[in-house]
C-alpha cells in the first residue's frame, strides 16, 4: 500500500548506531555532523533524523490515550527537533492494537494522535504544522498476536511530511 | 391465519421483484396456487429446533440448465440449516416421469417430507421456468410458479425459487436472492491490501469494486437502491463515501473537517448516520442525502460510534464509552438522551438492529475473546452465538434470521474469513471468498 512505515526498522538501526557513536564521540553532534560521524545516511529534517534524534513514536496502554512519562519525554524531544527544522510539518498517525473493534479503534487512534498533537502544541509547536490521521487497527507495526506486538501497535507515530 | 396473510403479501412482493428484474410472468403466473395447506403447520420449524426438513430436489426437467437450477436451490436450502436435501440416489422417479405425475408414496418412502418438481423450456432467446412444491403427506401442492426470464438470469431464478420454498415451509421470509458486499483482503498484515468486493450470498458472481490502491473499510448497502456507503482513505483523508454499484460512480459524503467513518443508511435510504472524529472527540452525525444537511446527534467527550437505525427509523443504537468502557446505548433518531442497554460482563460494540426489529446483534469482548451475540432492544435476553480469538461486525440477512460476520485467527499469518450463523447460534458456516474477507454487509432482497 501507499504507506508502509519505512522509517521503523531503519530508525531502530540508526538509533542504535547513534547511541554507540554518541558514547564514543561527541554527545552534542551538530546536524551536519550527526550523519557523517555515525555513518548514517539520512538528511537533516528527515524521518530518519527524527527517529534517531527525537524518537518517532509514543506508546499507550490498552484502551488508553493519556501520555505516559516516556511519551512526554519523546514529544519534548520532538518539539525541540521541530524547532530546529521550522519548515518541517508532521502527520501524527494514531494506531491501536487488534484487540478492539474496527470502528471504535479508529476513534481511539484519533484520540491518541490528538493527545500527542495537543502536547506538542502545549510545548509551543505551531498547530498548523501538525496534522493527524487515525488508522485504528488497520496498519499494525508488529504483526504478532501477543502482548509485545500489541504494545508496539498502541502508538502515536510522527510522520515527516 | 396471520402467517397465511404474511405469505400472501410475500407472494405479491415476489411478483413485483420478478417484474422489476425484467422477467415476464407467464400467463397464469402462479400455477394453481391452492389455499392454505392444513398440514403445513407441522412443517414450521420453531426457533432453535435442529429438525431439518427432509426435502427432495430432483433435477428440473430440461437438461443441464435443469440440473444447475436444482443444484443452486438445493445448496441454498441446505446452507440454511433448516432443510436436508435427500440424496439423489434415492429418487424413485426421473425428472420427466415426475412432470407427468409425482409418485407420492415412493417419494415418501425415500424419506422426503416435501418434493420440488420443475422444468425449464427454451422460449426464443429466453427460458420458461416452472416449479411446484408438493407436501408429500397430504399430496397437496403448496405453491407453484411459472415465469419467463433471460436464460442468463437463471441463478437469480433459482434463488427466488429457493426463497419461495423457504418461505412456504418455515413461515419466515427467504434471503437467498441477496448479495454480500465486503472488504477483500490480501497481503501481509502490516501492508494489507483491501478492496471492496461484491458477490451473491452463495459466493457466485464475485467481483471487485475498487482497485486496492486506497484502504477501504466498512461497506454497507442502501436499503433502497444500488448504492453502498463505505469509508476510504483516498488522498490520505479518511472519509465516508457513496458508491453506485451500477455506474461505479463515487462521491465523498459531506464536507466534514475531521475523519468520518462508521456509516450506515436509515431504513428509508434517505439518510446516512456516521461518526466524525475531530480533536480527539468522536460524535455521531446524520446527513440527509436529499439536502446534504447534517445534524449532530451526540455530544460530549466520549467516543460515540457504530450507529444503526431501528427498522422503523425512530431510534438509533450505538456504541459509546461514556460510562468508561464500550457499551451499547439507544437514543431517538433525532439525537440526545442515550440510554444504556448492555449490562453484561465485558465490552460491547458494533450494534446492528435486526431488520425484523426483535434483536440487536453485537460484538462482545470478554476475557480476551470476541463473540457475536444478540439481545433484545431493551437489553434483555442476551444470547452469545459465536466465540473465537476475534469475531466481529455482525450483519443481518434481510429476514432477520441469519447473521454474517468475520473471524480473524491470531498471528502474523492469521486468516480473516466471512462466516454466517443462525440467530439461534446453530449452523455456523464459512462463506467462501476468493481471498480473505472482512466487514461483510448483507444486502436487502435484490430489487
Amino acid at each position: 500500500m501507499r504507506f508502509t512505515h519505512p522509517g521503523y526498522k531503519i530508525a531502530s538501526l540508526v538509533a542504535a548506531l547513534f547511541v554507540v557513536a554518541a558514547c564514543s564521540s561527541t554527545p552534542e553532534a551538530t546536524t551536519g555532523g550527526a550523519s557523517t560521524s555515525t555513518g548514517a545516511s539520512y538528511a537533516p529534517g528527515s524521518q530518519e533524523d527524527l527517529a534517531a534524534n527525537a524518537g518517532d513514536s509514543v506508546f499507550f496502554d490498552f484502551d488508553q490515550y493519556n501520555l505516559k512519562p516516556e511519551g512526554q519525554a519523546t514529544l519534548q524531544a520532538q518539539a525541540a527537533w521541530l524547532a530546529k527544522y521550522p519548515a518541517v510539518t508532521l502527520t501524527i498517525e494514531g494506531h491501536a492494537d487488534e484487540r478492539g473493534t474496527r470502528e471504535y479503534n479508529l476513534a481511539l487512534g484519533e484520540r491518541r494522535a490528538n493527545s500527542a498533537r495537543a502536547y506538542l502544541i502545549s510545548l509551543g509547536v505551531d498547530a498548523n504544522r501538525l496534522q493527524v490521521i487515525s488508522y485504528g487497527k488497520d496498519r499494525p507495526f508488529a504483526v504478532g498476536s501477543d502482548e509485545t506486538s500489541w504494545a508496539q501497535n498502541r502508538r502515536g507515530f510522527s510522520r515527516v511530511n | 391465519m396471520t402467517r397465511y396473510f404474511l405469505r400472501v403479501s410475500r407472494e405479491g412482493r415476489r411478483a413485483a421483484r420478478v417484474l422489476a428484474l425484467g422477467l415476464a410472468l407467464s400467463l397464469g403466473g402462479v400455477l394453481a396456487l391452492t389455499g392454505p395447506v392444513l398440514a403445513q403447520n407441522a412443517l414450521v420449524i420453531p426457533d432453535g429446533s435442529r429438525q431439518a426438513i427432509p426435502i427432495a430436489i430432483p433435477n428440473f426437467a430440461g437438461g443441464d440448465l435443469g440440473r444447475q437450477i436444482a443444484e443452486v436451490i438445493s445448496a441454498d436450502l441446505e446452507r440454511s440449516g433448516l432443510f436436508k436435501p435427500i440424496p439423489a440416489g434415492t429418487f424413485p422417479q426421473s425428472p420427466d416421469q415426475l412432470q407427468a405425475q409425482p409418485a407420492f408414496p415412493s417419494w415418501r418412502g425415500a424419506g422426503a417430507d416435501a418434493l420440488v418438481a420443475g422444468k425449464v423450456v427454451p422460449q426464443g432467446g429466453k427460458t420458461a421456468f416452472e416449479f411446484r412444491l408438493w407436501e408429500l403427506n397430504s399430496e397437496q401442492q403448496m405453491t407453484g410458479t411459472a415465469f419467463t426470464a433471460d436464460t442468463a438470469n437463471w441463478r437469480r431464478v433459482a434463488h427466488i425459487i429457493a426463497d419461495t420454498i423457504y418461505s412456504k415451509m418455515t413461515g419466515d421470509d427467504g434471503y437467498f436472492d441477496t448479495r454480500i458486499v465486503y472488504v477483500s483482503e490480501s497481503g501481509p498484515k502490516n501492508r494489507r491490501v483491501k478492496r471492496l468486493a461484491i458477490m451473491d450470498q452463495d459466493g457466485a458472481n464475485h467481483r471487485f469494486l475498487t482497485s486496492g490502491k486506497d484502504l477501504v473499510l466498512t461497506p454497507r448497502f442502501s436499503p433502497r437502491d444500488q448504492t453502498i456507503t463505505y469509508m476510504s482513505y483516498f488522498n490520505d483523508k479518511p472519509r465516508v463515501y457513496l458508491f453506485n454499484i451500477d455506474t461505479g460512480q463515487q462521491e465523498v459524503l459531506g464536507d466534514f473537517p475531521g475523519m468520518t467513518f462508521a456509516p450506515r443508511f436509515s431504513p428509508d435510504g434517505n439518510r446516512v448516520v456516521m461518526s466524525m472524529a475531530r480533536d480527539g472527540n468522536t460524535d455521531i452525525y446524520a446527513i440527509d442525502l436529499r439536502t446534504r444537511k447534517f445534524n449532530r446527534l451526540t455530544s460530549g467527550p466520549a467516543i460515540d460510534t457504530s450507529p444503526s437505525f431501528s427498522p422503523d427509523g425512530s431510534q438509533i443504537v450505538y456504541n459509546s464509552d461514556q460510562g468508561g468502557s464500550q457499551q451499547l446505548y439507544i437514543m431517538s433518531a433525532g439525537g440526545g438522551g442515550g440510554k444504556r442497554i448492555s449490562f453484561g460482563d465485558g465490552r460491547y460494540a458494533t450494534p446492528v438492529w435486526s431488520p425484523r426489529g426483535d434483536y440487536i446483534a453485537f460484538t462482545k469482548m470478554k476475557g480476551g475473546r470476541f463473540s457475536i451475540g444478540v439481545m433484545k432492544p431493551d437489553g434483555s435476553g442476551e444470547r452469545i452465538l459465536t466465540e473465537s480469538f476475534l469475531d466481529e461486525a455482525p450483519t443481518w440477512a434481510p429476514n432477520g434470521r441469519v447473521i454474517a460476520f468475520f473471524r480473524q485467527s491470531p498471528g502474523a499469518s492469521g486468516s480473516v474469513k466471512l462466516y454466517s450463523v443462525d440467530v439461534t447460534g446453530f449452523n455456523e458456516r464459512l462463506m467462501p471468498t476468493p481471498l480473505d474477507g472482512s466487514d461483510p454487509a448483507w444486502s436487502p432482497l435484490n430489487p
